[in-house]
Order: C-alpha cells, then sequence, then structure tokens
C-alpha cells in the first residue's frame, strides 16, 4: 500500500451502543480506493452495525467515519451503497426494475435506468432474466441482482452484509467467483462482512478479524491471492490454507 | 373444478332439502303456522322473478349507498392509516379511540344519524362508512407497518427520499392487507346499509324487508335477502377480481 495513496475509508476510534449494550468498542482501520476489506467475527459482534455506520444509516456513539474525506452521515449515505444480509428484492418489481431501483431513485426517468441496467445485465450474466418476478428466480440469481442493484447506484463504496449467507455450498462458491470477477471488472472499494474466513480471505485484499461483542479488531492480514480467477487452486494453495488457520485462531481467541 | 363442484352440491343438496321440507308442509306443521309463511326454493324463485323491477329499483338504491359508504371509509381510512403510520404520537393517541368506537353498536347510532341528517342518502353513507371504515384502517395501517426494517435501510442507502420510499416500498408492501380489510368492509356493508335503512327511509332493500314483514310478504323477504346476499357477493369477487389485477407479483 503506497503512503501518498489517499484512503478511501478511514475509522477511528469508532465506537457504538444501543442503550446500556455496547456493539463496537474502538474499531480503526484503513480502506485504499478500489480494495475489499474483509471484516470476519463471530455472531453478534457489531458486524452488521458497522457497516450501517459506515453507510451513514446511522452515527457511531464515539469516533469518526471518513468517506473519501467526509464524516457526516448524509456524506456517507451519497457515498456508500448497502447490499443487506437478506437479498430484500422488492418483489413487486421485476428484476431489472429492482436492479434499476437507485437510479429512479436519483430521479432517472424509468426507460433510461431500464437501459443502465440491461447494459449490466449483459455483463453479469443475468441476459434473458430483466422480465422475472423476483420469486421466479434462484436463489443465485436473486443475489446477483442485489449486487447489481447495489452496484447500479453508481457510489464509489460497496457495503456488503454477509452477501452469500444464505446460499447452499456449491452456488456460494460460484457466487464468490461471480462476484470476485465483477470485482474485476468494475473495481470499487468494499467493505464485506462475512462470517465465513474462506469467503473473505479469497473476496478481500486484507480481512480484519473482529472479537465477540463488544467487537474490536483482533487481527489483521493479507490475503495471499485476492479474487484470482482459479478460485479452487486458490484456496487450496499453502499460503491461502495458512493464512486461514491464521484467521481462524484469531476468531476462536476473540470468540473468548 | 372440486373447487367449484363441492360447494355447489352442498348447496343444492340444503335447498332440495329445504324444498321437500316446505313443499311437504312439515317445517310449517312443527311450528304451526300457515303454509305461506315458510316458503319454498321455488316459492321464492318465483316472486324473485315477478319481483324483479321493484327489486332491482331498490338494490340500486341500496348498492349505491353501500358503494359510497365504502369509498367514503377507503378515502378516509387510508388517510387516518397513513398519517398514523407517519407520526407515531398520532397512532398511540388515536388507535384506541378507533377500537373502542367499535364497541358503540351500530343499532343506536343510526337513529341519532337519521335526526342529523334526515331521511336522505346522507345517514346510509355515514353509517355504511362508519362500519366500513375499522376494518379498512386497521388492516392498512396493519400493511403499512408489515414493511421490513432492512427493506427501508436498504432504500435509504440508494438514495430514496421518504416520498420515494413510500410509494416504492410502504405502499405496495401494504395492498395485500389493504385488500383483505376492503373485502371485510364489502361483507359488512349490507348490513350498515339495511340498519340505516331501517332506522328511516322510504326505499332501498332493508325498507322492503321491513315492509314486508308488516304484511307478511315472507317470500319477497327471503326474495330481498337472495339479492343482497348476491349483491355483496359480487362486490367481493369484484374486488378479489381487482386485487389480482393490482397485486400481480403474489
Amino acid at each position: 500500500m503506497r503512503q501518498d495513496t489517499r484512503m478511501e475509508l478511514e475509522l477511528g476510534g469508532v465506537a457504538h451502543s444501543y442503550g446500556d449494550l455496547q456493539t463496537l468498542a474502538s474499531i480503526d482501520l484503513e480502506v485504499a480506493p478500489h480494495s475489499v476489506i474483509g471484516l470476519v467475527g463471530p455472531s453478534g459482534c457489531g458486524k452488521s452495525t458497522l457497516l450501517e455506520l459506515v453507510c451513514g444509516l446511522a452515527d457511531p456513539t464515539a469516533g469518526r467515519i471518513e468517506l473519501g474525506g467526509e464524516a457526516s452521515a448524509e456524506q456517507r449515505l451519497a457515498r456508500c451503497a448497502l447490499m443487506p444480509q437478506r437479498d430484500l428484492l422488492l418483489p413487486w418489481y421485476s428484476a431489472i426494475d429492482n436492479a434499476a431501483l437507485a437510479l429512479r431513485n436519483q430521479g432517472m426517468r424509468r426507460e433510461e435506468a431500464r437501459a443502465a441496467a440491461a447494459a449490466l445485465f449483459e455483463r453479469f450474466g443475468l441476459a434473458g432474466f430483466e422480465r422475472a418476478w423476483p420469486a421466479e428466480l434462484s436463489g443465485g440469481m436473486r443475489q446477483r441482482v442485489a449486487f447489481l442493484r447495489t452496484l447500479v447506484a453508481g457510489k464509489p463504496v460497496l457495503a456488503l452484509d454477509e452477501p452469500f449467507a444464505a446460499l447452499d455450498a456449491i452456488t456460494r462458491a460460484e457466487m464468490q467467483e461471480w462476484l470476485a470477477a465483477a470485482l474485476r471488472a468494475d473495481p470499487r472499494t468494499v467493505v464485506l462482512v462475512t462470517h465465513d474466513v474462506e469467503e473473505a480471505l479469497y473476496l478481500s485484499d486484507r480481512v480484519a478479524v473482529l472479537s465477540a461483542r463488544p467487537g474490536r479488531i483482533v487481527a489483521e492480514l493479507s490475503a495471499p491471492a485476492p479474487r484470482a480467477e482459479n478460485r479452487d487452486a486458490a484456496v487450496t494453495d499453502p499460503a491461502f490454507v495458512a493464512a486461514r488457520e491464521e484467521a481462524l485462531r484469531a476468531l476462536r481467541e476473540g470468540s473468548r | 373444478m372440486r373447487r367449484w363442484l363441492l360447494p355447489l352440491a352442498l348447496i343444492a343438496l340444503l335447498i332440495g332439502l329445504w324444498q321437500i321440507a316446505t313443499s311437504t308442509g312439515a317445517v310449517a306443521d312443527a311450528l304451526s303456522l300457515e303454509d305461506f309463511l315458510v316458503p319454498s326454493p321455488t316459492e321464492i324463485a318465483s316472486s324473485l322473478w315477478e319481483n324483479r323491477s321493484l327489486l332491482a329499483e331498490n338494490a340500486w338504491v341500496t348498492l349505491r349507498e353501500m358503494l359510497l359508504g365504502i369509498f367514503c371509509a377507503l378515502a378516509v381510512g387510508l388517510g387516518f392509516a397513513i398519517l398514523m403510520h407517519r407520526w407515531q404520537v398520532l397512532r398511540d393517541a388515536a388507535y384506541p379511540l378507533i377500537v373502542a368506537s367499535q364497541t358503540i353498536p351500530i343499532v343506536v347510532i343510526a337513529p341519532i344519524l337519521v335526526v342529523w341528517f334526515g331521511y336522505g342518502i346522507t345517514p346510509k353513507i355515514v353509517i355504511v362508512a362508519l362500519i366500513c371504515f375499522f376494518p379498512i384502517t386497521v388492516n392498512a395501517l396493519d400493511g403499512l407497518r408489515s414493511v421490513d426494517p432492512d427493506a427501508v435501510k436498504m432504500m435509504r442507502s440508494l438514495d430514496a427520499s421518504r416520498w420515494q420510499r413510500f410509494w416504492r416500498v410502504e405502499a405496495p408492501a401494504a395492498l395485500p392487507s389493504l385488500f383483505t380489510g376492503i373485502k371485510i368492509a364489502v361483507v359488512v356493508a349490507p348490513i350498515g346499509a339495511v340498519f340505516a335503512e331501517w332506522a328511516g327511509s322510504s326505499s332501498g332493500l332493508g325498507h322492503l324487508i321491513q315492509s314486508d314483514t308488516a304484511n307478511f310478504q315472507v317470500a319477497r323477504q327471503f326474495a330481498t335477502v337472495v339479492v343482497l346476499a348476491a349483491m355483496a357477493l359480487v362486490l367481493i369477487g369484484l374486488t378479489a377480481l381487482v386485487e389480482r389485477r393490482v397485486v400481480r407479483w403474489r
């Protein structure tokens, strides 16, 4: 990481509480533009809360979050798009209208928004499904549309909350390869929350391991082969296996 | 097919039994009544036919009261539900009142409204609207509140204004529940209209039933009930049809 590169996302001493319940304790993090940071941690460690804070959906109780040098919640909302845990495709819109949602919200006319989203459908292997209702799509397809919906918003930072948690193992591996290809083609700064260490190490440049609540970062490691084209080869590489072991050890120690 | 056939067969069976019980005079004898006070299905059918223009005339009066009442309830109920959804304070203040208002029997209010609004159509519309207001408001509010909070967060993150969040997420999510409310309203609307007519009117199916009671026109009373029920059924069917056209994603 070059020192003169301006960080896209910076967290300094971020803490958060809901009433008396402290969910996050002093998180410091720096993410360079177009890099992916993976956040892994035990359930309930405040990972999803951290994403909401980054996206500007709420303000932290203490500390500072800057996106592209801007710290206000409004600016963060404008610079970051959230892909929530479940796909949350709106059942009353077709796949293409779901993907084009952000553009419509930004005031684009329906036909223009559809055309813009359709180009991505073509590019990301969803051609032919534009008119389908969400209920007619498979789990993997729904996640693809949900990711495109986040991508189409045109924001520099994407916050992905356990994007593939609901999928079966085979579909999940396929989707990881698909997402890796999508990010190679259209690089963004990504904050990826997952409980799957392998997923985090394959998709991210760096992985931060969070402790049990109140969440803090207990380890930070570099991924050996971020978003490699051949996923099967990448995840069985000795360096990858060693990194996975290290992350798992940190996860276990942080969970105590 | 089976879904239609079985209930139809049961209705046919019940009407058949009724026909046998009445045409043999068994029911009238058991109740020690004159035969004409216990009409058979065929007598009711012929009364329906003979009185078709009278029934149609009065059905139109009652139908108009019902439809106008339902539309008023829909306008006010939807408005209320949206306001209560938007402002928690308003919901906390008004919701118990709306529930409590349902404990006041419509039979008691009807004559008062006639005193206030006279014998015209106004008190009928008010009464129908009063009883339709509750199911519509409560179901619309439930629908609006059923929205997934994560979907709202997602929309905020995708630059949706409050207005866009309402039209693109909350309103469509509330539609199925709203239609449930409308269907209930359509079922209770005839009750309201009939009560309102009993409290004071010179036409309508309720009025017809009342005057037929005085003249022991029992066959025509049954015929009137059949018309009333058929009207409600057609309205429910139409509502379901509109629902299927509007809520296409289900």
